[in-house]
């Protein structure tokens, strides 16, 4: 067998993974591995900052289902993917990271640009390794794919010291992976089965609470079936907008803090839930000792760690939720929902998802509003952090799983624009749009660069509000309106636009919105829309922090 | 409730930070932990032994079990297995305490590893509660140094 040198292997172990993008920035520790991509059929794509290319990673691997790469340097280029990691651990994404590393006989020397960088990503990667020999290489990069990607994804860290990259070695993949520490349980149990559709069968007041597990397991469609044939209201996560069609009659909507109102009565009022890949995370349950009390719960997780962590449950089903989901539906049979339903309905006409709308100024759910109906309800949307994301998953609605990108567990401010060019690589036939705040656009706004230099067709709608809003609505609320380091100024975007080689469009008046959202959409290449919108906006309705989830402040929601 | 965990892990270098990363990270108290290779040299078995609720000890096996390393985690029932601490003491072993030190090495089984001039090296074996009570006692004639293990278990019967 040829030998291979450690960077030619790692080149040609992912290409055997189905590569097709790597997001990523050079540097020292990655010199070899570069030099192979030069000439490799992979497509790079190099970002302005690493997390810029940690979160593209993310943002492809949320809008495909496919294992998203990035690359960097020791040292600082891996430090700096660090939030990306922790980003996508926290939303449970396949991602593989590979990261230089000083010489092996530096490591501990404290060299240039040295970090312990399997020490630091430890608690935020799903495994990691250091890897010493390149004769390693196919088995780890083996492994850290079907790691990342099977049971419940997430991010995988392959640490490459430089020497080991120009190790040469031969290339043998490896058939299959050897982990035996590493099961993970798809087939639930028939007896669980059995009783959960007793469980369903006996019920009068069930909901279904679908997240973020539902879209991993592509189980949208089982979901839906579930739904319609047994006539349960369905209520999702941040994290699975789209699973079930906001335009759904039996659609609650998002729960938690800034869900529905007739979402969060539902919870409370049901006498049984049925989560399915979620995980009672405390932005959804609020007040724990007082969340769901009439409720029996059904879990349905692949993660076992995640039943019974932060809610007592009932019935416990470990498996995949598209197989459990399909077993169920062989054997369920439909409750009388009719008067539970009926009292849906009644909440939700008596809390609708409402806004004070205003024709002598720009109202962000307005913008987000027309967003929605000019795509048609179509297009993949990216967020930041802040209000932004939240008028992002209240007003746009939503039709498919994968169509909402956003981060829901870390709320990392920054990853909306990085997370579109990601989107729209791995999704080149839709259109992609970052629904961002004029704070959050500012973290990694570099990438602008990137989408224009590369073609990657992405559209920005800043809702400039010239506050980071959501910490004001915060200090608003709960803090007397002290604004204490929440006003921001902000460059003039569209210049900024310009200066990069994008457009730009302001919009500073309501009849302005829809003409320049067509126009956004009807330019190709990367457009940024600049909507100078109500300052002191506020997101409702809204549960205090701590507070039972019922207990909403509804403003004129 | 008092649990002593028994957990098989694979034998490389990193496993033992993951493993302590993961308690500190999410908060669980371990009284002690011990870790040593097996007959099997591709893998370790660490004890750990934890204080906590059912709902706390569930989370910590699950936990566990989660990481890639580790290939099995045991719960120990009560009375199923057996247990043992080991403890070096150092004891000021002079004219005036030397009986003291002499009647507690018979009470307690005690193995006299070293004696240079008026100190001795003790080793004791044996439960936790056992070892408590030795070390209280020697603690009553002076202990100078120790060092000792974390609990290590093993469950009874075959398998």
């Amino acid at each position: 067998m040829p030998k291979m040198k450690g960077a030619q292997i790692l080149v040609e172990a992912l290409q055997r993974e189905g590569v097709e993008y790597i997001f990523g920035y050079p540097g020292g520790a990655v010199l070899p591995t570069f030099d192979v991509l030069y000439d490799a059929p992979l497509k790079f794509i190099l970002t302005r900052h690493e997390q810029g290319a940690a979160h593209a990673a993310d943002g492809y691997a949320r809008a495909t289902g496919k294992v998203g790469v990035c690359i960097a340097t020791s040292g600082p280029g891996a430090t700096n993917l660090v939030t990306g990691i922790a980003t996508a651990y926290m939303d449970s994404i396949p991602l593989v990271a590979i990261t230089g590393q000083v010489k092996t006989s530096l490591i501990g020397n404290d060299a240039f640009q040295e970090a312990d960088v399997t020490g630091i990503t430890r608690p935020i990667t799903k495994h990691n390794y250091l890897v010493k020999s390149a004769k390693e290489l196919p088995r780890v990069i083996k492994e850290a794919f079907y790691i990342a990607s099977t049971g419940r994804p997430g991010p995988v860290l392959i640490d490459l010291p430089v020497d080991v990259q120009l190790q040469e070695a031969e290339f043998e993949w490896p058939e299959s992976v050897d982990l035996p520490g590493y099961k993970v349980v798809t087939h639930p149990h028939p007896a669980h089965i059995k009783q959960a559709a007793l469980m369903i069968a006996q019920a009068k007041r069930p909901v279904l609470y679908v997240g973020g597990g539902v879209v991993t397991a592509s189980a949208a469609e089982e979901v839906r079936e579930l739904a319609h044939r047994c006539q349960i209201p369905v209520t999702t996560t941040l994290m699975a907008l789209g699973v079930f069609p906001t335009d759904d009659p039996l659609s609650l909507g998002m729960l938690g803090m800034h869900g529905t109102g007739y979402a969060n009565h539902a919870v409370m009022e049901a006498d049984l839930i049925i989560a399915v890949g979620a995980r009672f995370d405390d932005r959804v349950t609020g007040r724990l000792d007082t969340f769901a009390p009439y409720a029996k719960v059904i879990h349905i997780d692949i993660d076992p760690s995640s039943i019974s962590k932060n809610i007592p449950v009932d019935l416990e089903i470990v498996g995949d939720a598209k197989i459990v989901l399909q077993e169920l539906l062989k054997v369920v049979e439909k409750p009388d929902t009719s008067a539970w339903l009926e009292q849906i309905e009644e909440w939700k006409r008596k809390f609708p998802l409402r806004y004070k709308d205003d024709p002598n100024v720009i109202k962000p759910q307005y913008v987000v509003e027309k967003l929605s109906e000019l795509t048609n309800g179509e297009a993949i949307i990216t967020t930041e952090v802040g209000q932004n994301q939240m008028w992002a998953a209240q007003y746009y609605r939503y039709k498919y799983p994968r169509q909402f990108i956003s981060s829901g567990g870390l709320g990392t401010m920054g990853f909306g624009l990085p997370a579109a060019i990601g989107a729209k690589v791995g999704r080149p036939d839709r259109v992609v749009i970052d629904i961002a705040g004029d704070g959050s656009i500012q973290m990694n706004i570099q990438e602008l660069m990137t989408a224009v230099e590369n073609g990657i067709d992405v559209k920005v709608a800043i809702l400039n509000n010239s506050y980071l809003g959501m910490v004001r609505q915060w200090q608003e609320l709960f803090y007397r309106r002290r604004y204490s380091a929440t006003p921001i100024r902000s460059p003039d975007f569209v210049k900024l636009a310009e200066a990069y080689g994008a457009k730009g469009l302001r919009v500073t008046r309501k009849e302005d919105v829809v003409p320049a959202i067509k126009e956004a959409l009807e330019t190709p290449g990367v457009v940024l829309m600049d909507f100078v919108v109500e300052p002191e906006e506020n997101v409702f309705p809204m549960v205090p922090a701590g507070e039972t989830i019922n207990k909403m402040i509804m403003g004129m929601a | 409730m008092r649990h002593v965990i028994s957990v098989l892990v694979e034998n490389k270098f990193g496993v033992l930070a993951r493993i302590a990363g993961l308690f500190s990270a999410r908060g669980y108290n371990i009284d002690s932990l011990a870790v040593g290779e097996t007959d099997d040299p591709r893998f370790s078995r660490m004890t750990v032994v934890v204080h906590g609720d059912d709902r706390i000890i569930n989370q910590v096996k699950r936990q566990l079990g989660k990481l890639i390393d580790v290939i099995e985690v045991k719960d120990l029932a009560p009375g199923r297995y057996v247990e043992r601490d080991l403890v070096l003491v150092k004891v000021r072993y002079g004219e005036d305490n030397r009986e003291k030190v002499d009647s507690i090495i018979d009470k307690f089984h005690l193995e006299i590893t070293d004696i240079v001039g008026d100190s001795v090296i003790l080793q004791v074996v044996g439960e936790e509660e056992f070892v408590e009570s030795a070390l209280e006692e020697l603690k009553a004639v002076g202990i100078e140094d120790m060092a000792r293990t974390g609990t290590i278990a093993l469950d009874k019967g075959a398998g």
